[in-house]
Order: structure tokens, then sequence, then C-alpha cells
């Protein structure tokens, strides 16, 4: 199987889905002739034309809008927020057209928003956000966030093939750092969880980068031999609850992980469902690793004091295997 | 009727529209003044069902407005598509949603359009090439934009239509849908309602300029019609439409009308001036269309009782019909299957026959 980076799965999966579906559009800022703010669609324009690789106007909020009026029409557009923190400037067209219309109307939005999110380069306030709660929130519409190219690669062909709007949080930070197999042609990732490790004394939920950093956390000569489960969500909405409840079934002790800010983020909504679904299985509190809800700060110092670090991970997890 | 800048309804705007149009049969006037009677008749039906609280919410209509909306659907084909708003009941009347089931979407019910998950005029059929409306004004107007895209991109002769109010003149969208539009050069019709009043809010507290004016710094025409005048919104639409489908791009209608009603049903129009709604009244469109249509030789009074019987046999259908089941109310977020595009709907010009 080729290898490729976790950019370069998912150039490929839009590559092969404009090549099979000529109703495949991809839309957004200097997506073109540039390639794209982190070069996604680089030479994408040679291969489908202008229009179908179409650099638009700054305006975010047309590029859902129009997204979604090209959808009902037929279209299956995909979108680029340059930056996923872009999206507040399109949050209206997304979670009150895109999210829901389908309940109202019973008409379809097949469309596609990929969002690069996360931290971790002093991007600073505005190019290092994680929101993919805002849209867990709002009915009407799929979160997806991958942490590996493999699942990249499959997650954002299932969306594109999926009739309705899809967030598609891809972690800049895993760009060009992460690198796997990935299946040659096309094929579907299942929007549910994965066990990234197996374990039995202890799981990590996660997705997106928090995945890695969990997995480095948890190796079992940093945590005396502990066997430690590690969850790949990859899905946030349809949330993958038997996963999840299978998984502490196992453990009876869970850790959950998020980049975001702390309140009201994914994790809240796992930590919750754990308690009213599994508390008689836990042998422990449910601990939560997550930024605290101050915005991303730019100086290194000051952004690694927020950001979850893989030591933070390690002692919540040593702390809970204590318990 | 003033032409703001050269574009396609100047054509529209030589057109005497007290005279014989070039572009309607005697049969176009009565069909439109049968569409706008059936959207008054609907709405004072459906206001009346609101004050027996029978109509849950609040209640919005279009009353005095009628023109714009059945004048612009008006000219549009079966494969056009359409995003109307709140006051423009006559577009859905024209693409062909039945009475009962306007009625029964004020009410609530099973069978209304939206099947209870939305009230007012926020439904579209999309069987019949409409999209309906958020209350995020004016969302839409990016969306058409979007349709018309898809449209250039297949290379279709198609058009998208929406419509937006004085107020949502001031929202980004406006600007960002505008603006795209006229980069793109897309086949999209803006039809900027202008009613006088974004809720209480006066034109005065809107805008400085005139935002017709604002179609041709974003690179396409910008027109005004008279807002009252059913014909002439059709010529103007049409008239946009056809320069859509040569190739040259959008046009902004301003459709210069008076929301004789209140922003809703609760609202007393108190900082309305009596007497700019007296002068309005003597403008009344479907007053204006009867004269027309009385002078064609057909019995208006009629074409009234007719209107008025169907639309008393809807009310007491939906009347009839059942309320939505509360099991229903989690259905449905999420599309299963195929994504299934909006539908033709129906295109009574006779231009289209």
């Amino acid at each position: 199987m080729p290898v490729m980076t976790y950019l370069e799965a998912i150039s490929d999966a839009l590559r092969e889905e404009l090549r099979a579906d000529e109703r495949v559009l991809v839309m957004g800022e200097d997506v073109g002739l540039f390639g794209g703010a982190f070069k996604v669609t680089d030479g994408f324009v040679a291969e489908f034309g202008e229009q179908r690789v179409m650099d638009t106007p700054l305006a975010e909020s047309a590029i859902v809008g129009a997204a979604v009026g090209a959808a009902v029409v037929g279209m299956r557009p995909v979108c680029e927020m340059q930056f996923a923190d872009f999206v507040s400037c399109g949050f209206d067209q997304l979670v009150n057209v895109a999210g829901k219309t389908h309940y109202r109307l019973g008409l379809a939005v097949p469309i596609v928003v990929r969002l690069p999110s996360g931290g971790g380069f002093s991007g600073g306030p505005f190019h290092s956000q994680s929101p993919e709660a805002w849209f867990m929130h709002a009915p009407g519409i799929k979160v997806l966030a991958p942490s590996t190219p493999e699942d990249a690669k499959g997650l954002l062909t299932a969306a594109i093939r999926d009739p309705n709007p899809v967030v598609f949080m891809e972690h800049k930070h895993l760009y060009r750092r992460v690198k796997g197999e990935v299946q040659a042609g096309t094929y579907e990732t299942p929007f549910t969880a994965r066990v990234a490790r197996e374990g039995t004394d202890l799981t990590v939920i996660a997705y997106g980068a928090m995945v890695h950093a969990a997995l480095e956390a948890t190796e079992p000569d940093q945590l005396g031999g502990a066997s430690v489960e590690v969850l790949d969500l990859r899905s946030l909405v349809p949330l993958d609850t038997e996963a999840i409840l299978a998984s502490v079934a196992k453990t009876s002790k869970v850790v959950v992980v998020d980049e975001a800010n702390e309140t009201c983020a994914a994790g809240a909504q796992v930590a919750a469902l754990i308690a009213e679904r599994a508390f008689e299985q836990l042998d422990g509190p449910v601990r939560r690793v997550a930024a605290p809800d101050v915005p991303i700060p730019f100086s290194p110092p000051l952004e690694q004091a927020v950001l979850p670090s893989v030591e933070r991970i390690r002692n919540a997890c040593r702390d809970l295997l204590d318990y | 009727m003033e032409v703001v800048s050269s574009g396609p309804a100047g054509a529209a705007a030589a057109e005497d529209p007290a005279g014989a149009p070039a572009h309607l049969t005697a049969a176009d006037r009565v069909e439109l003044l049968r569409a706008m009677r059936l959207m008054r008749a609907i709405e004072a039906r459906a206001l009346a069902l609101y004050k027996q609280g029978r109509v849950p919410g609040s209640f919005y209509d279009g009353f005095g407005q009628e023109a714009v909306s059945v004048g612009a659907a008006f000219a549009m084909g079966p494969r056009d598509r359409l995003c109307p708003l709140h006051r423009d009941l006559g577009a859905h009347i024209v693409r062909g949603v039945e009475p009962a089931r306007i009625l029964a979407q004020y009410m609530g019910r099973a069978s209304g359009v939206t099947g209870g998950r939305d009230g007012n005029v926020h439904f579209g059929d999309r069987t019949t090439g409409v999209m309906g409306m958020v209350s995020m004004l004016p969302d839409m107007m990016c969306v058409a934009t979007g349709m018309a895209m898809a449209f250039k991109l297949r290379r279709e002769a198609r058009v998208a239509l929406t419509w937006c109010g004085d107020g949502a003149t001031s929202r980004g969208d406006f600007h960002e849908a505008m603006n795209w539009a006229g980069v793109q050069r897309l086949p999209v019709v803006f039809v900027l309602e202008n009613n006088q009043f974004a809720y209480s809010t006066p034109l005065s507290k809107q805008f400085a300029v005139d935002p017709v004016e604002r179609a041709r710094v974003y690179g396409f025409p910008g027109v005004t019609v008279d807002g009252n005048d059913a014909e002439a919104v059709f010529g103007a639409v049409r008239a946009a439409r056809k320069w859509a489908l040569a190739g040259d791009g959008p046009t902004l209608v301003e459709a210069v009308t008076m929301r004789m009603h209140g922003h809703a049903a609760h609202d007393d129009m108190r900082y309305v001036p009596p007497e700019l709604l007296a002068a309005w009244a003597q403008r009344d469109p479907i007053e204006r269309q009867e004269r027309r249509v009385a002078g064609l030789g057909v019995d208006v009074e009629t074409l009234r009782a007719e209107v008025d019987a169907a639309v008393e046999a809807a009310a007491a259908e939906a009347l009839e019909a059942p309320m939505p089941d509360p099991a229903d109310a989690t259905r449905g977020v999420f599309a299963v299957g195929e994504a299934e595009p909006l539908g033709d709907g129906r295109a009574p010009w006779s231009g289209f026959a």
C-alpha cells in the first residue's frame, strides 16, 4: 500500500472524488491556482480546471451559502475554510441554512466543509482553534475528525458521498507530521470509533491530533506496564456510543482528551454519556484533559501551557490508575 | 418607473404598464390576478385563524405586496429555482403549492408543507423548484448565488431568483452575494422588496444610499420598478432573466412597495404615519390588476368568488387535518440515501408554453 502523509491522503480523497463524480466541486479562498494555503489542492486546477477547483471571493458566509445552493441543485461541493477559525464568519449559513434544511424541508444538503484546525504553531488566537463542538451542538451537521492518513482519506470520501452537511476537521499539526499506509483507489471509512490500541486497565478517549498524544503518553513503559486502551472517536456526530461504552465496560477507568477549550467540548459529551450510561462500570472518576477556557495564545510558552501535552495526559492516566 | 442604470430592465421600463404589455397574453394577465387574489385570500383566512387561536406562534403576511412575488415568480421557467421570503407567498402559489397545504402549514398540521416542523411561509415544496427560507435575512441570496453558480458551471440555461427586504440590505450576506454574483457574472436575479419598513425601522435609518445603486458598483445593473404593479414586476424580472440567460450576469430589481400590515399580526404599526398607509391604499396591486383584467372583458367578481370559495374549501380541509405525531419530532434531522435535488415547478406564463 502506498505511504502518504495525512495531507496527501486528504488530497488523494478529493482528487479521486473529483475524478469519479462530475458533481464534485472544490471551492474556497486560494484553493485554485495557488493550491490552497496548505497546498491540499496543489495541482488540481491543471487536472480539473478553474471551475471545479474554484477560487472564491474572500467571503466565508457566501462560500457556505453558495455551496448549499449548488448542493440543492445537484452538485457535491467541498468547501475549504482557509483556517477552521474563519468558519465563524460562515457559521450562520452552516448552522441555520445547511443544518436545518433537511429537517424542515426534506431537502438534502450534501456539502462538506473542510476545517484546518488545531494549534501548536504559534498561530495565535485566530489560527489555532478547535471549533468542532460548535457544530456538535447544532442539529443536522455531521462532524468528523480523523487522526490517521488512512482514516482521513476514507472519512473524507464518505463525507463527500454523504447526503448531509459534514464538517471535516483536519488537524494542521498532522498534515505533514503523520504518515501511514493508505489504500489505493477509493474506499469509505465508517463514521464510527476505532480502537487505536487495545488495553485492559484504562481507556483514553481522544480524536484528531490528541490520539497521537494519547498513544505517546500511554506507552506501557511510561506507566509501569499498565495496559491502556486508546479509543479514536473519528466521528463526533454521529458519536459511537457503543464503542465508548464497550471500552468503559472493559477497563472501568476513563480519561477523555480534547485539544479544544474544556467547557462543552466533545469530551464533555463523552463524559456525560459515561456518567449516565456506565456509572456502574466505573472504578474511578472520569478524568478530562482539555485546553482551559482561554483563547489559544501566540507565544510558545503560553501556547504550550494551554494545549494538552503528552505529560498532562500521562499524569492524568497515572493518577487514575492509582485511584 | 425609474431606470437607475442601463441593463436588462431597460426594455421593461419602456413598456407602459397600464397598456397591453408585450409579453403577456390576456390569459397571463388573468393568471397574475388569480395568483394575487389567492395569496390575499389565503393570508386573510390565515389571519382570521390566527385570531381564533388556530395558528400557533406569530403570523406574517404580504398584504399589499402581492405583485412582487407573483410578478417575479411568473417570469420563471420550470427548471429555474426560487428562494422566496415570508411576504412572498405568491411565489409558492405560482409554482403550484395547493392552498390547503399552505393553510395547514400555518396551523402546524401534519399535512402542512413542512409537516409542522416550521411555520408561516418558512416552507418550500422541493418538488416545485423552491427552497424554503430561513429567518436570517438575506441568507438565501448566498444560496441563490450558489444555485446560479452550478447552472453556469454545468452550462445550463437556467436562472435562480431570490428576494430580500430593505432591512436585509444592511447585512453582510447581501454584499457577499452581490459581489460574488457580479464577479462570476452569474445567472441570478435579486429582487429587493422595498416595503418601506424593516419591522419598525424606516428606510432613513437603514441606508444612506438607495441600495439599488449598489448593483452598479458590484458590476451589474440595478433597476427600480413599481412593486405594486404585477405586470411591471414581471416585465423587469422577465428582462433580467433573459439578460442572465444571455450570459450577461445578475440584476438587482428593486420593487418599491408598502407593507400594509404590521411586521407580524401582533404589531399595531403605530410607527407608520396614517397618511402614508392611506396613500398606498390607493395603489393596491390587486385592484389595479382587476381594472386591467376587467378591461379585457373578464368578470373579476366571479373570479374573486371562485378564489374565495377555493380558499374556504381549503380552510375546511386544513382544519380537518391532524396535528403531527409527537414521535415525529426527532425524525428526519439527517438525510438517508441518495440526495434528491430540487424538482421542477409549475411555470404558467404563456412564454413557456
